[in-house]
């Protein structure tokens, strides 16, 4: 399973290595540690992905890229946001109950402290 | 800014939080990952398109290698064989200038009355430009005649030109550069729309690629070579790759010809092989930027690209070999059977040297022996003659004929200088620049170099050069820098692997040389979907592109099933019928080699599993089934026709010497044990003659190969 999980990391890591040199843009890396870093609790994998994101030289090699990755999957801390959840958001920050939220209701919320 | 801090702020203060912002920040979360989800489905279905792409373009230098093993293993067993295959080689005959004035004579032609197209008269003048931009937007077509008469003079206007095209930024302000266009007329429509037409105070550089893959193709070149005419200082064109009639065979230039000028298609053909072969390989810009279309090697020397004789090269595309380093004649004319097609790939089939021609005389035919090793020559000779007629343009018979790609050290052939002046053309029509130093053989392609920053620096260097503009690569935004921003490339066909695939861009050079660029994407339902630049495409699209995508992933899958079957077989030991699916994408790499995700790429292809185990036969047969339009045919014959399609519509169209369509059936016949021999399956007469009865495509003996092929075209898969 650990072996299915490298290779699975490692090929979406391919799909960004555009120079095939098993290195990213580290602007990518950041688009989707972003994401991780929000949800999780582990100060060492969160350690782990602030190293990540300031890799010298902008790129980050496969090399360290995969532990990370793989300590993510296999803690299985990402599962996909359900679809109930997410409307109850939606309708949590639908006051007037109109079905919609405008981008600036979003701003706001998300700005204010 | 404030979001991520907020984010882990979420984490201390997760009580203390309103509900409200908490679902802002669900929502937000859930939005990136979709948008990243987004982000990885666009560029697996750019690497599908591209990866299939390049494996074609393979195909196509395997087929010549396959004309090779031909030339070197195949013993004709009658004089019709041996014309046939003598016939494959004449097709790139070149005329010399009376012959072909004779022969693509258009003044016969009458222009009836009843023609309502744009009427053209010599010189050339903008009204005719403009009648012309018209008449294709209404989507008219230009008379035969006219075609004929603009080809002639913009063949002796060519001409005259030099290799190496010199532009100045201080006659016009500035240069506009477009690449690939690939006959897709509405971007150069939506070029001229948002650029202006050429002008003296307008000038254009086409770097190549005009022809294949679009439809119209033929209204491109029309249109440039008029502009050429008429403002030839603010012109300028670039030969590409696909300038080149043994590509347009494969790509679809001379299908368009064809169908679009029945009866005076192949002269127009032949006029347009003999422009082609006319047109610069590269431009100047201030001395300072060179555009070319494919790229360099670290053999690239300008001084010898502005000497050659440029129109020597009517194909780039030779008929390669690899000289054996060991002589073994004796052997193989001994043999006397016809050689089995035993190196199976045909391709690795090492070049036996042909014996000394000896005298004419045929040996008596009770020594069979004798008679076969005769033949052998005689039909070496024929080869050899025909070579000659496919090299040779205007010059003289004592020039030499045929350059190996290979063996220098062989000095029997005085074809040193040849040699290197086909690899400079070759190399810049044909090159890709890559990340990693240094320069090394473009096996993908199969032509050309892939180069590195450091060849590229020293080139420049070399030459005092600022940067190089290149083409011959689609890219997503129309443009990508790479090498350090010393190389540009450029492509102009938008939504070039399906509608919403990428955009098409030009750029725009002044006096300071720092380049400008416009992006454009020429679909208008394209572009009304492409809302967020930044982020890509919304999902609607993204899935349509996909969905191509796939279905031509599914479609190689299924041609290669025999393969795939015995791959699987070799993870499945006890025969169980099922492997793991971690096994499945090593197999199914390991068997059609495109370097794809293929973990990734799974949900879309495989439907169904059970406990993490794939059932390979059954989806198989499923993929099958998808595409067997024609259920009567044998799947393995299927799966051969689907995976050779591009190389028998090539075949097929080398032999159709008078381009009409049909085929005779005996050459149609002739064609498959062709294949039969390089592909190593059995293919008996009577399954020929099944395939072709049940289809019945026959048309008084004759077989309509584009019915043929029509016929292999994928059905989409009901929903």
């Amino acid at each position: 399973l650990v072996a299915e999980i490298e290779k699975k990391i490692t090929e979406a890591f391919d799909v960004f290595d555009r120079e095939s040199n098993k290195t990213v843009d580290v602007r990518f890396v950041n688009r989707f540690t972003k994401i991780l870093q929000n949800l999780n609790r582990d100060k060492q994998l969160s350690k782990l992905i602030s190293a990540l994101q300031e890799e010298p030289g902008g790129f980050v090699h496969l090399e360290k890229f995969l532990p990370v990755m793989k300590k993510v999957l296999l803690d299985r801390r990402f599962r996909p946001i359900r679809e109930d959840v997410i409307l109850h958001a939606f309708q949590a920050l639908d006051e007037n109950k109109c079905g919609y939220i405008t981008k600036e209701d979003l701003v706001k919320h998300l700005t204010e402290e | 800014a404030g979001t991520s801090s907020a984010g882990s702020a979420t984490q201390q203060l997760g009580s203390v939080l309103s509900p409200a912002f908490k679902a802002a920040v669900l929502i937000q979360q859930w939005y990136r990952r979709h948008v990243a989800r987004l982000e990885m489905r666009r560029r697996c279905t750019w690497r599908i398109f591209q990866s299939i792409e390049y494996a074609c373009e393979q195909d196509q230098i395997q087929l010549h290698n396959f004309f090779s093993y031909l030339m070197d293993q195949f013993t004709p067993r009658s004089s019709k064989e041996r014309d046939f295959i003598s016939r494959m080689f004449i097709s790139g005959e070149s005329y010399k200038e009376a012959e072909l004035e004779k022969y693509c004579d258009y003044e016969s032609i009458e222009v009836p009355d009843s023609y309502t197209g744009p009427h053209l008269s010599f010189p050339l003048l903008p009204d005719h430009a403009t009648a012309l931009l018209e008449a294709f937007q209404q989507k008219q077509q230009l008379h035969a005649r006219y075609v004929l008469n603009l080809l002639h003079e913009t063949r002796k206007h060519l001409k005259q030109l030099p290799n190496i095209s010199h532009v100045s930024t201080c006659y016009s302000e500035e240069v506009t550069v477009c690449g690939d266009l690939h006959g897709q007329l509405d971007d150069l429509f939506l070029i001229f729309y948002k650029n202006g037409l050429p002008s003296p105070s307008k000038s254009y550089v086409f770097n190549g690629d005009f022809v294949d893959r679009g439809k119209q193709s033929l209204e491109i070149l029309v249109i440039l070579f008029t502009f050429l005419l008429i403002y030839p200082k603010e012109v300028h064109l670039n030969r590409g790759n696909h300038e080149d009639h043994m590509v347009n065979l494969r790509y679809g230039f001379t299908k368009e010809v064809m169908q679009k000028y029945k009866v005076h298609g192949k002269k127009i053909l032949k006029m347009f092989q003999n422009v082609f072969c006319w047109l610069p390989l590269a431009t100047l810009i201030d001395q300072k930027v060179l555009i070319i279309h494919g790229g360099i090697s670290d053999t690239t020397d300008l001084d010898m690209l502005e000497k050659i004789q440029r129109d020597k090269f009517v194909s780039v595309l030779r008929l390669k070999k690899r000289k054996e380093s060991s002589r073994k004649p004796e052997i193989q004319a001994i043999n006397g059977e016809r050689e089995s097609g035993t190196d199976a790939a045909g391709n690795e089939a090492a070049l036996r040297l042909s014996l000394q021609p000896q005298s004419a005389q045929a040996p008596s035919t009770a020594n069979r022996l004798e008679f076969s090793r005769w033949l052998r020559q005689t039909v070496q000779e024929q080869i050899d003659t025909c070579r000659r007629l496919v090299d040779i343009s205007e010059s003289e018979p004592e020039e030499l004929t045929y350059s190996s790609m290979v063996s220098l050290k062989d000095v029997n052939e005085p074809c040193w200088t040849r040699q290197e002046e086909w690899k400079q053309i070759l190399d810049v029509l044909w090159s890709d620049p890559m990340p990693q130093e240094g320069c090394r053989e473009n096996k993908v392609r199969g032509g050309g170099c892939y180069f590195g920053p450091d060849v590229t620096e020293k080139f420049l260097e070399k030459h005092r050069l600022q940067f190089l503009i290149r083409s011959h690569e689609c890219k997503q935004e129309g443009y990508e820098f790479c090498h350090n921003r010393k190389v540009l490339t450029i492509f102009s066909a938008s939504n070039y692997y399906e509608i919403g695939s990428n955009r098409g861009a030009y750029v725009k050079l002044g006096p300071d040389l720092i380049p400008h660029f416009v992006q454009y994407q020429a679909n208008k339902t394209a572009h009304m979907l492409t809302m967020t630049q930044r982020q890509g495409f919304p999902v609607a699209l993204i899935s349509r592109v996909e969905e191509s995508a796939f279905r031509a992933l599914r479609e190689k899958l299924f041609a290669h099933t025999s393969a795939l079957i015995s791959a699987f077989k070799a993870y499945d030991a006890d025969n169980t019928g099922r492997i793991t699916l971690s096994n499945w994408a090593t197999a199914v790499e390991s068997v059609l080699r495109l370097g794809l995700p293929w973990r990734m790429l799974r949900p879309q292809l495989v439907r169904s599993t059970e406990d993490g185990m794939l059932e390979y036969k059954s989806w198989l047969d499923d993929l099958a089934m998808e595409q067997r339009s024609q259920e009567h045919i044998q799947s393995s014959l299927l799966e051969v026709i689907y995976r050779n399609r591009s190389n028998l519509e090539t075949i097929f169209r080398i032999i159709d010497r008078d381009h009409s369509g049909l085929i005779s059936f005996e050459e149609f016949q002739q064609t498959w044990k062709l294949f039969s021999s390089h592909m190593n399956i059995e293919l008996t007469d009577d399954g020929i003659n099944d395939l072709v009865r049940s289809i019945d495509f026959n048309k008084d003996g004759n077989i309509d190969f584009n019915e043929f092929l029509e016929a292999f075209r994928l059905i989409k898969l009901p929903v």
